[in-house]
């Protein structure tokens, strides 16, 4: 259990998927100007990521890495490595999960669906969804802990993009100079939240 | 060449870049600039990527259909992107092991698609492919500036030579490791598009609001 917490407290602050990793940026900074925008986003993001992680573990235990067919019991199946694959099929499992819960919450969950609206389909080309897929082949997460995982790289990633959004809202008021308007002062500013959460660096459950 | 490729190659390096104006492909302008060596890699990576798929997909685009054409666009994308990862870990690998993720990511990266969708689909392969090669040297040299003062400034040094005589080597420079680290990518960025806007004022974006002078009509003192 403590293994877990720690997991979920590293990837939630010292290793945040936007602000350390640089991920999922373009949509971190292009949808970050209304809060509750950015509170829907972030929500469908670890909604997305906690289901795609544990699916592209499974994926990536069951049939692509080396040996990975021997239980489909044919012979010669153990040398058999598909992991060169990976990239397509990370990306393939993403966009199908993705459509397929788009059509899940239509039908079940009208609420969520009209509240995550647009978000939902635009996360397929979102590189922090990837991203964490590829950071839990990289580190060697079980089934568990890719869940964990993808739970606190999500929740990461919304805390961000809310706290950045609730920002420039405040931001939109003051004078900047013209050629910092927008995206500029919003580097800015982003540089400097990424140096508060760096402060989280020691931090160890 | 003609004007009109000219046009379309030299565009997205200044007058439309894909980093400072389009805001795409972000992500791994700032997560691999730490080290120069490693940038220039990666920006032949993305080129190659970006050109070659956005005229592969310029080629079959008469043949994909509009509803899954994101979908093809990606299966393209990918396949390519598979084909430099796999290049790269046969040639380069400890270059290929420090970008870690971020080959991959290229899959994802917005400059690719964006291209692939907004200019591609529209045009023959010739055009498309200079389009692809037009933004992946937009990005590059972002990436490469941005590299440039984060390894000389950082590490002192220069595709790992030093320059700047370090001082734990019996030089004079102390390096600013503060550099090397993710919120620099941040503030340099910031400060290269002000730099950019300062000289092409039509990229300036509007304020959202006008702060009226301090003091009210009939008081200046």
């Amino acid at each position: 259990m403590e293994h877990y917490l720690s997991l979920f407290v590293r990837s939630v602050f010292i290793e945040n998927m936007a602000l350390s990793f640089f991920l999922g940026m373009c949509t971190f900074l292009a949808i970050s100007k209304k809060v509750q925008a950015a509170m829907g986003l972030g929500i469908a993001v670890i909604v997305v990521l906690v289901v795609t992680v544990p699916a592209n573990y499974l994926i990536f235990k069951y049939l692509l890495t080396e040996g990975a067919l021997v239980w489909t019991g044919i012979d010669g199946m153990e040398k058999v490595d598909l992991s060169f694959l990976g990239l397509l099929s990370y990306i393939g499992v993403i966009a199908a999960i993705v459509q397929i819960m788009e059509m899940f919450l239509d039908k079940y969950v009208p609420v969520l669906y009209s509240a995550l609206g647009v978000f939902l389909p635009l996360i397929t080309v979102n590189c922090a969804i990837l991203g964490a897929a590829l950071f839990m082949v990289e580190r060697d997460y079980d089934l568990a802990e890719s869940t964990v995982y993808g739970l606190g790289a999500g929740f990461g990633w919304a805390l961000a993009i809310v706290a950045l959004a609730g920002i420039r809202e405040k931001l939109k008021y003051s004078d900047v100079p013209d050629g910092l308007q927008g995206l500029g002062i919003t580097f800015i500013t982003v540089g400097l939240m990424s140096l508060g959460f760096m402060s989280f660096g020691g931090i160890d459950l | 060449m003609s004007n009109k490729m000219k046009e379309i190659l030299l565009r997205p390096v200044f007058n439309e870049n894909p980093i400072a104006l389009q805001i795409l492909g972000i992500c791994s302008a700032l997560a691999v600039t730490s080290s120069l060596k490693v940038t220039s890699v990666m920006c032949i990576c993305l080129t190659v990527v970006a050109a070659v798929s956005s005229m592969l997909v310029s080629l079959i685009r008469n043949q994909i259909p509009g509803s899954i054409r994101i979908i093809v666009q990606m299966t393209i994308i990918a396949s390519v992107v598979i084909l430099v990862d796999q290049i790269l870990k046969a040639v380069a690998y400890d270059i290929s092991k420090q970008l870690s993720v971020f080959v991959g990511l290229i899959i994802t990266n917005c400059i690719v698609m964006g291209r692939a969708e907004g200019f591609a689909m529209k045009n023959p392969p010739v055009d498309s492919f200079l389009d692809g090669i037009g933004n992946g040297l937009g990005y590059s040299v972002i990436l490469l500036a941005l590299a440039f003062v984060r390894e000389l400034f950082g590490s002192g040094t220069l595709y790992g030579f030093e320059v700047l005589p370090i001082a734990t080597n019996g030089g004079w420079y102390v390096p600013n490791g503060m550099l090397l680290l993710p919120p620099s990518a941040f503030f340099l960025i910031g400060l290269f598009i002000w730099g950019l806007r300062a000289w092409k004022k039509s990229q300036v974006e509007a304020p959202d609001f006008k702060i009226a002078a301090n003091t009210p009509k009939g008081e200046t003192a």
